[in-house]
């Protein structure tokens, strides 16, 4: 195993100095340093190039080591078939790839992705697209509970209905469920976009610390610390925008959608005196 | 989070009464719902959207400037920290810019061999 020095080679790595203090690690930038793309171990693609992978008779692990093979042959496009909705498929794929799956997968599906454009033409079941960082995936069909666990950006899209606690813990990126979205959606939430075409279950946005939640349908009701707030004509135009992009429309216009925020009553929750904490809650 | 954009370069950021009172900021230091405006997207960031097949920011959505130890800053989430915004660019007076030029440098510094991230990965990745 490579090893990584701690003396001589910071300097190099846009250091200042090697003694860091608390958060702040300070860098150079070089706005002329580089015109790459995509990360510098990345293979280089060309999305002209197209792979096929059946993944009849395989394991998840194989066919995960054949997507990373594709991708090191050249290969842009992918299209997987029978992926027979196995568990953890498509999962750290850190490099732009067009992805088209035909067929269901099953939990973790697409999972720690960093750059593809993933399309799934049946369902997915529980925590697809967890910690996703970049990149598009758009679920033609219903998806299951906990979708976008922890998501830290890039879109995540399903046209159907989806399960409950979407977007648990999201730190980022933008979710979009064309239908309706179970119970504590944008539970823990921390930043980042959620845009709920149909209803929303109970509890929507329960102790979410920051972030936006639009709904274009009913809600049943809101949880602790989330409030309703105005649109405003910038969410009005990157809502147009957002939702032209995968074709979809909300069912009683845009300007009628509800926007939810964080009352932020919780935040430094734990120096809170008990009679405010009673309040809160 | 409709203040001063230069708020937290000008003061202390120590607003509310339990803020003074523990001597720390609450909350993020800057506005985490600002969306963007795509009229202010540079040159660049719309040449990587094209090459990454997106017809929008995407994940830049959720980069903006902020500000750590009164210097302007971006959070690089690759190395979990917060790297500094050189004193010799000049920061515009509103904050969609200043977004723009922090997703811009971003990207070069992730996306650039001396980001720590090669490193790490030769030394950890397991596949």
């Amino acid at each position: 195993m490579a090893t990584v020095s701690t003396s001589g080679q910071s300097h190099d790595m846009g250091l200042h100095t090697e003694k860091l203090t608390n958060r702040t690690q300070q860098r150079f930038f070089d706005a002329g340093e580089s015109a790459n793309f995509t990360y510098a171990w990345a293979p280089e693609v060309d999305t002209n190039k197209v792979g096929t992978l059946d993944c009849e008779g395989m394991d998840p692990t194989a066919i995960n080591i054949r997507i990373r093979e594709l991708m090191d042959e050249g290969c842009g496009t992918i299209n997987l078939s029978n992926p027979g909705s196995m568990h953890a498929l498509c999962v750290g794929i850190l490099n732009r790839l067009q992805l088209n799956v035909t067929g269901s997968l099953g939990y973790f599906g697409c999972g720690l992705i960093d750059g593809p454009n993933v399309n799934i033409s049946g369902r997915v079941g529980w925590s697809c697209g967890e910690n996703m960082m970049a990149g598009t995936i758009v679920i033609e069909k219903n998806a299951g509970s906990t979708f976008g666990a922890a998501i830290r950006g890039g879109d995540l899209v399903c046209r159907g209905d989806v399960g409950s606690r979407t977007g648990i813990d999201q730190k980022g990126g933008t979710i979009i469920v064309g239908g309706k979205t179970g119970a504590f959606t944008g539970f823990m939430m921390q930043r980042g976009r959620m845009i709920i075409l149909g209803d929303a279950g109970m509890n929507l946005g329960d102790s979410m610390y920051d972030g936006t939640i639009y709904v274009g349908g009913k809600i049943e009701g809101l949880g602790v610390d989330a409030i309703p707030a105005d649109l405003n004509d910038l969410d009005r135009k990157w809502l147009k925008s957002k939702l032209d992009l995968y074709g979809m429309e909300t069912p009683n216009g845009i300007d009628n959608m509800q926007k939810i925020v964080a009352g932020k009553q919780l935040w430094n929750y734990d120096n809170l005196e008990p009679s405010e904490k009673k309040l809160v809650l | 989070m409709s203040q001063d954009v230069d708020h937290y370069l000008t003061t202390d950021g120590l607003d509310s009464d339990r803020e003074k009172m523990i001597g720390q900021t609450i909350g993020y230091r800057y506005d985490v719902n600002l969306v963007p405006d795509m009229s202010h997207c540079t040159e660049y960031l719309t040449e990587y959207m094209a090459k990454m097949n997106w017809k929008d920011l995407n994940w830049l959505e959720d980069v903006h400037m902020g500000y750590e130890e009164d210097r302007a800053a971006v959070f690089d989430r690759n190395i979990n920290g917060w790297v500094t915004i050189p004193d010799n660019i000049e920061l515009p007076d509103n904050q969609q810019d200043r977004d723009m030029i922090a997703r811009e440098l971003l990207l070069k510094f992730q996306m650039s061999a001396n980001h720590p991230m090669v490193e790490l990965r030769a030394a950890y990745a397991k596949f």
